[in-house]
């Protein structure tokens, strides 16, 4: 018996199969954009606590009003200026932590009127209720700059060049990155750097 | 000389569309793969503003989600040109972010996520500050306190240029 010869299959609408597919997926799905700034709130104080009395060289206060305007330390700023400020700030290192020890790593100008250690520098940031969003967005923005290279700057003397503070926080976040070792690794070399300079930037509440 | 005959000028060889099904496969397979299902319609404005300090948020995150914004066009002769907030598909009170918030995260994601999971405040650069802390104060009174300021990549400045 002979074999029947099969027909061959005729791919030329495969093409149009295939657009239909590529129009639905173009029309259903959204490229989503999911980065952003991660911030943590602070909690509700329990009542009947008074919070504790801050210094006032150890508040670097932001004031943003309804015109965007930046005033910061009661001077008029310009916002591409806000981030040496602030790195200014945390780094000046004038005196001593809670403990009593003074800050070995600090690079400023140990001025004795600005902030005493990078534990006890607080920044606060207070806008009005007319503020625009992309204005707070851009103030935090800066203010974590400031953080970050200060943060950079101490991961890659302690731990070289390849672990940068920031390198480090997008490896971790990776999300191929399951070796535990080198998890465990990195967790405890950012939080040395943490401890270093905790971020400690505060929202007050608005002001009308 | 009939061997070397020239075509007759013209004449082009009809183009062949043998490979177009596998060019549109990998159109098709490109946008499978670097989309995601819309979730919501978004019925406000989300033109976020730019930043370069960020973080990712990766697909596994348990991440809720709240927009804000002014609403657009179609909807503003119902609700106003005020920014608003939008929750799941509709428009709503700052006053239903609490429940929103339990209801997503017991459904959507799990007890279990209570103290890990992130909410996601899409908000659009022009709204003023006072919903955003409105939105803050909401979340802070129910303990939710890991969030994310959505943001494009970008260097900051770009939020000044009109």
């Amino acid at each position: 018996m002979g074999r029947r010869n099969i027909p061959e299959v005729n791919a030329g609408s495969m093409a149009d199969i295939a657009f239909l597919l590529l129009i639905f997926f173009l029309v259903t799905t959204t490229f989503e954009q999911d980065e952003g700034i991660t911030r943590k709130l602070p909690p509700i104080p329990p009542e009947g606590v008074t919070p504790p009395i801050i210094k006032q060289k150890n508040l670097f206060t932001v004031l943003v009003n309804k015109n965007n305007d930046l005033l910061v330390e009661e001077e008029v700023m310009d916002l591409k200026d806000l981030r040496q400020a602030a790195i200014d700030f945390l780094d000046n290192g004038g005196g001593t932590n809670e403990k009593g020890e003074p800050c070995t790593y600090c690079q400023g100008k140990k001025n004795p009127e600005s902030s005493d250690h990078p534990n006890k520098a607080i920044i606060s940031v207070r806008n009005d209720r007319e503020t625009e969003y992309a204005t707070f967005i851009s103030v935090q923005n800066e203010l974590v700059g400031a953080y970050n290279f200060l943060r950079d700057r101490e991961a890659v003397r302690l731990f070289g060049k390849d672990r940068s503070f920031t390198k480090m926080d997008s490896i971790l976040s990776h999300p191929q990155t399951t070796d535990e070792n080198l998890i465990e690794d990195l967790k405890d070399k950012m939080k040395t750097i943490k401890d270093m300079y905790p971020l400690k930037i505060s929202e007050a509440e608005t002001s009308n | 000389m009939s061997k070397f005959k020239k075509k007759k000028s013209g004449e082009l060889p009809p183009v062949s569309t043998a490979a177009l099904p596998d060019i549109v496969f990998m159109l098709l397979f490109f946008f499978m793969t670097v989309t995601t299902f819309k979730k919501d319609d978004y019925k406000v404005a989300q033109k976020f503003p730019y930043a370069d300090q960020i973080q990712k948020l990766d697909k596994t995150d348990p991440v809720i989600y709240i927009y804000a914004g002014t609403p657009s066009k179609n909807y503003q002769k119902d609700v106003g040109s005020q920014p608003k907030i939008q929750l799941n598909d509709k428009f709503a009170d700052v006053s239903e972010i609490k429940d929103y918030w339990f209801n997503t995260l017991n459904t959507d994601l799990g007890p279990e996520f209570r103290n890990v999971a992130i909410t996601a405040l899409k908000v659009d650069g022009e709204t003023n500050m006072g919903l955003v802390a409105d939105i803050k104060q909401n979340l802070r009174e129910i303990n939710a306190l890991k969030i994310n300021y959505t943001t494009r990549n970008g260097n900051s400045s770009k939020n000044f240029e009109k």
